[in-house]
């Protein structure tokens, strides 16, 4: 699949936008005023930044309204409304915390709630797609969540948290890769499947229909990147989950605190470009392509 | 809705005969030439006459070549379009309502004035049978020419898809095949018609009809008859050719 930095942008920092949401949403750390007021504007921020973002991808973002009315059936347009309900109740949790000194409790478990489900949506756009047998696992939820909560509770200074879920979803990670790099295979759609030829012989793309490139494999059929997939992997692993483990574990201080975030969105960023980049769709298959 | 019908009263569709199919891509010309005129926004090209040439089509031809494990290998043209699928993935991933499939007949269409471009429906189809226009920004796909099968002001005869109408070598049948009595039922009975990509669970309308175990000179006994006749009655050259071999090997 097409890496599109739009998207990488998006997924990275609204996954760690709604974790710190959900860290703030049930008191984690409870404080209020001016502190409260940096930590929900960099959530605001990451998770407001990333809807932005994502807006780019769009053919016609002034049309984006309608897809708030699918939710019973598209994960895409459960995305939205989530995400926006996420920002309207954590907004007015966010108005208590700050300007009038009072945690409304319920409020912010509901936002806490919310943030992770919104998460879950972003996560199911991409395991629901058969077509991409990468991604169509219960491991994409559950490292997307992972990292968000871990992310999350990074940039909410909860230390030991911090600890156990960056361990989680590192370790999630690696089943990730694991499963993902044996999925095509376990598909069992192949060249044969795709063309009904299989009985016939040995099949092989002679011509494609057109000379020139088209959408759909500009689009799907992303063959660039993997040539760096192993050594991209290291550095997303050793960025993304090693080192701010390594900073965390060191006694704690703010220096070392904001390492560990840019080093741990750093990986992130790269494991996201590889989570597309590597992902291959079936349609290859009929240009002999994966 | 994107929500999918639990049923449609008919299933239009598509046959496609690989065995007749000669790979003129006839097909893909009529098929741009119609569809770029009436339903919904142009069929755009982008860079048409430079260096990199692409554009939106909602049929291409594939080729692939087939080698037995004995006998020569075969050459098989292959159009692909939308196969209208019953459990048609790209309807339901849509955010906006944009994709949807007709109850009446299983048409699987597009509204281009609630299309956002988001593009998710391109990936859910594993058949690539959705293109975003990149001039339009809203995704295109195959209508079965839902403005000419239902259209009263064309001839009769011309109220098939423009692929169906054009093909010179009869690859191309459209009907009900919902309808086991209807034309195209019967040749995918007759002739194993198949679903491409069955373990995607898609279930699709259109079939494909494998192409027929070709001739096998290679294999047949009538070749020995001429056989002594052609074989090679010299190795040497003679003549001019023959001096001339000698001359050089000479020198």
């Amino acid at each position: 699949m097409h890496p599109a930095p739009s998207i990488i942008a998006f997924t990275t920092l609204s996954g760690l936008g709604f974790g710190l949401f959900f860290w703030l949403g049930i008191g984690m750390p409870g404080s209020t005023g001016m502190v409260a007021f940096v930590f929900f504007a960099i959530a605001f921020a990451l998770a407001g930044g990333g809807l932005i973002a994502s807006a780019f991808h769009l053919g016609h973002p002034e049309r984006g309204l309608l897809a708030f009315t699918q939710w019973r059936s598209s994960w895409l347009s459960r995305e939205a409304v989530l995400a926006v309900a996420t920002l309207a109740v954590m907004g007015l949790y966010a108005i208590g915390r700050i300007f009038l000194g009072t945690t409304w409790v319920p409020l912010g478990w509901l936002g806490a709630a919310l943030a992770q489900g919104t998460v879950l949506a972003t996560a199911m756009i991409y395991a629901q797609m058969k077509t991409v047998p990468r991604w169509r696992s219960i491991l994409t939820p559950a490292l997307f969540l992972s990292l968000s909560l871990g992310g999350g509770a990074l940039l909410a200074g909860q230390v030991t948290w911090a600890l156990i879920l960056l361990v989680v979803a590192g370790a999630l990670q690696l089943a990730w890769w694991w499963q993902g790099d044996r999925a095509f295979a376990a598909s069992c759609t192949t060249m044969a499947s795709a063309t009904g030829l299989g009985a016939a012989g040995q099949i092989r793309a002679f011509e494609p229909p057109h000379t020139g490139p088209n959408y759909l494999l500009r689009e799907m059929v992303h063959v660039i990147g993997r040539k760096h997939a192993r050594k991209l992997r290291i550095m997303a692993f050793g960025m993304g989950y090693v080192l701010p483990v390594v900073l965390l574990l060191i006694p704690f201080s703010h220096v070392m605190g904001a390492l560990a975030v840019i080093s741990h969105v750093a990986g992130i960023l790269a494991a996201r470009w590889l989570f597309f980049a590597e992902a291959e769709h079936v349609v290859g298959l009929y240009y002999g392509k994966r | 809705m994107t929500s999918l019908p639990t049923h449609t009263q008919r299933k239009l569709g598509l046959v496609i005969d690989l065995d007749t199919c000669v790979g003129c891509h006839a097909c893909v010309v009529s098929c741009k030439g119609w569809n770029t005129e009436n339903y919904g926004a142009p069929l755009s090209d982008q860079d048409p006459y430079g260096a990199e040439p692409s554009g939106t089509f909602l049929n291409r031809v594939h080729s692939y070549e087939v080698q037995p494990t004995d006998g020569a290998a075969q050459l098989v043209h292959f159009p692909k379009s939308c196969l209208h699928c019953d459990n048609a993935p790209c309807v339901t991933v849509c955010p906006t309502g944009a994709s949807y499939k007709r109850q009446e007949d299983g048409i699987v269409l597009v509204n281009e004035d609630a299309c956002i471009g988001c593009g998710l429906c391109a990936w859910a189809c594993p058949y690539g049978a959705r293109e975003m226009d990149m001039a339009a920004k809203v995704m295109k796909k195959c209508t079965l020419c839902v403005d000419r099968i239902y259209n009263e002001n064309l001839p009769e005869v011309d109220r098939v898809p423009a692929c169906v109408r054009t093909c010179p070598s009869n690859a191309r049948h459209f009907g009900d095949l919902a309808d086991p009595g209807s034309a195209v039922s019967q040749l995918v009975a007759a002739r194993g018609g198949m679903d491409l990509m069955p373990e995607q669970g898609t279930a699709p309308v259109n079939k494909y009809l494998p192409p027929r175990i070709k001739d096998r000179l290679d294999q047949s006994d009538q070749i020995d008859i001429l056989a002594p006749f052609l074989a090679p009655v010299t190795d040497q050259p003679k003549g001019f050719l023959g001096w001339l071999d000698k001359a050089l090997d000479r020198l």
